[in-house]
């Protein structure tokens, strides 16, 4: 296959297999006549999607900005940490633990706590989705920063260069591929921190994100809403997606495998 | 080429050896023994190849002299840039390991000038004086590789990976180069290529070499002397000048000279193991 029909392929391929589902879906829908509050047709949902499109925009557009913050905040305060963890083993070995621990921890557990603690509604949401998001960047960073080739840490001895010079020249290009790939992860769990955060804990304020809405609607039995929302949400997480794996490209692509790939074929 | 010497080109008596090994024994904290006793000296200029079977401390002693790694007992001395001891000041070593050992994300350039950037420490990152950029640009057509500055390693084949290695290590004009196996991840014809380009820079440069390897042959082709080496833990088992005439090139392999030293290496080779497994 040629690369212009590969790349095709790529693009139609899944296209092609969304209509096709679509269109069954709505087929069922009308054949078996399924009430819309059990299982609405994806014609009303999109119906839905065009009448309370603006407002749930609003709400999205919250949920956006925590997840972005969140997000934010896990690439700097995780890539500190992995930073400090590479300055000092010990430091590694005595904290990493506690990192797994509030990994492992559900959040929907702790959500309420944050609130109770964090009084500004935005913050809680925040501490929330970082907390769901950093570790990847974490771990991942932690790993890149030690796997500077052993020959290389060697050349750089012999040299004579500085901890400064091989932490900049040496161990953080080494790391670079690692954080991006933690950061792709971190995109997709800081949006979900953020809506079962909100789900659990509300937003306490005038201001509403897509969770809230989501269980609104579901109360209020406007299931094609709830899909509408529901589709924001995946579309929000493909787009945060694939721009985390263009930016890593981009870094990337004059020397990592992982971007070199397409360009030489 | 350089000076034209005519039979062997042994070193001259009065000047101090660059080298000098006295009883190094190494053993790792995993009480693997690696060293047990070497003694060596290294004369100015010389090539010198340690040959041994794999496993038998050859890279190990390479760091030791390389000051990457402490003897357990005994002492390495060198005597280089007009100074002794241990601490000898950057850039009087050149380092080439088996593998090509390139920054990925760096182009060829940048990979050259690396000795340079870190001798710059404490001023602004990546700034090289023109004169090491000159000389970066001379090393790198010293091994053939004028043109492909912007390259990235991915670009390069195997060998030329390793040309570039070698411009690094020959950049900042080291009057030791040692050599840990260079050539031996690489195909028969891109080997027999760049040895005859170690052997051309050598002649050039006169740098002292030591060699690291384990094939006979290509010790003989480039070697003035070849040490061999015992198995683990590794000791000096004998030591053979090559007399064969300088400056070599390939016709010197089909030379009945080169056969019959290679010969006695294997012999000698072979003996050393044979000492080694029945001690």
């Amino acid at each position: 296959m040629s690369g212009l029909g590969q790349r095709a392929a790529r693009l139609f391929a899944p296209l092609v297999i969304g209509v096709l589902f679509l269109a069954s879906w709505e087929g069922v829908v009308w054949f078996e006549e399924i009430p819309p509050y059990i299982l609405p047709p994806p014609s009303a949902v999109a119906q839905s999607l065009w009448f309370d499109g603006p407002s749930l925009l609003g709400s999205l557009l919250l949920t956006l900005r925590i997840t972005l913050a969140a997000l934010a905040a896990a690439a700097l305060i995780g890539g500190a940490i992995a930073l400090l963890f590479s300055f000092s083993r010990i430091l590694e070995l005595s904290l990493f633990p506690y990192a797994v621990i509030l990994q492992v921890t559900p959040i929907v557990a702790i959500a309420a706590l944050i609130i109770i603690w964090v009084r500004e509604p935005f913050l809680a949401l925040l501490v929330c989705a970082w907390i769901v998001a950093f570790f990847p960047i974490v771990s991942n960073t932690t790993v890149g920063l030690n796997s500077a080739d052993r020959n290389l840490l060697m050349l750089f001895q012999l040299y004579g260069a500085s901890r400064t010079q091989v932490l900049l020249y040496l161990r953080l290009p080494t790391a670079l591929p690692y954080f991006l790939a933690g950061l792709r992860i971190s995109g997709g769990l800081a949006l979900i921190g953020a809506v079962v955060a909100e789900f659990v804990a509300g937003t306490g304020g005038a201001e509403t994100g897509l969770a809230t809405r989501i269980l609104e609607a579901s109360y209020r039995l406007a299931i094609p809403r709830m899909f509408a929302a529901l589709f924001l949400l995946s579309l929000t997480g493909i787009v945060i997606y694939l721009l985390l794996d263009l930016l890593s490209r981009r870094l990337l692509r004059r020397w990592h495998e992982s971007a070199l790939a397409e360009e030489e074929e | 080429m350089g000076q034209t010497r005519s039979e062997t080109s042994l070193p001259d008596a009065a000047t101090p050896p660059v080298v000098v090994l006295q009883g190094v024994t190494k053993r790792f904290a995993s009480g693997l023994e690696a060293l047990g006793g070497v003694d060596l000296a290294v004369a100015r200029g010389e090539f010198l190849s340690l040959l041994g079977p794999s496993g038998c401390g050859k890279s190990t002693l390479l760091r030791i002299v390389a000051g990457l790694s402490e003897p357990t007992s005994g002492s390495c001395e060198l005597h280089l840039g007009g100074q002794s001891g241990r601490a000898i000041p950057a850039g009087h070593i050149g380092f080439v390991f088996q593998d090509p050992t390139l920054m990925p994300w760096s182009t060829v350039r940048a990979n050259v000038e690396l000795p340079f950037r870190i001798a710059r420490r404490g001023r602004i990152a990546g700034r090289v004086r023109s004169a090491e950029r000159d000389r970066v640009d001379a090393a790198l057509h010293a091994v053939g590789l004028g043109g492909f500055e912007g390259s990235y390693p991915h670009q390069l084949s195997g060998g030329m990976r390793m040309r570039v290695s070698i411009a690094r290590a020959l950049v900042t004009g080291p009057e030791l180069l040692l050599l840990d196996e260079p050539f031996a991840a690489l195909d028969e014809i891109t080997r027999l290529a760049l040895n005859d380009d170690l052997l051309r820079l050598w002649e050039m440069h006169r740098p002292t070499i030591l060699f690291v390897t384990h094939s006979v042959f290509e010790s003989v082709y480039l070697s003035t002397r070849i040490a061999v080496m015992t198995a683990r833990p590794g000791r000096i088992a004998a030591n053979l000048p090559v007399g064969l005439p300088q400056p070599r090139n390939r016709a010197v392999r089909t030379a009945p000279a080169y056969g019959t030293m290679c010969e006695s290496v294997s012999a000698a080779l072979a003996a050393a193991m044979a000492q080694a497994s029945s001690s």
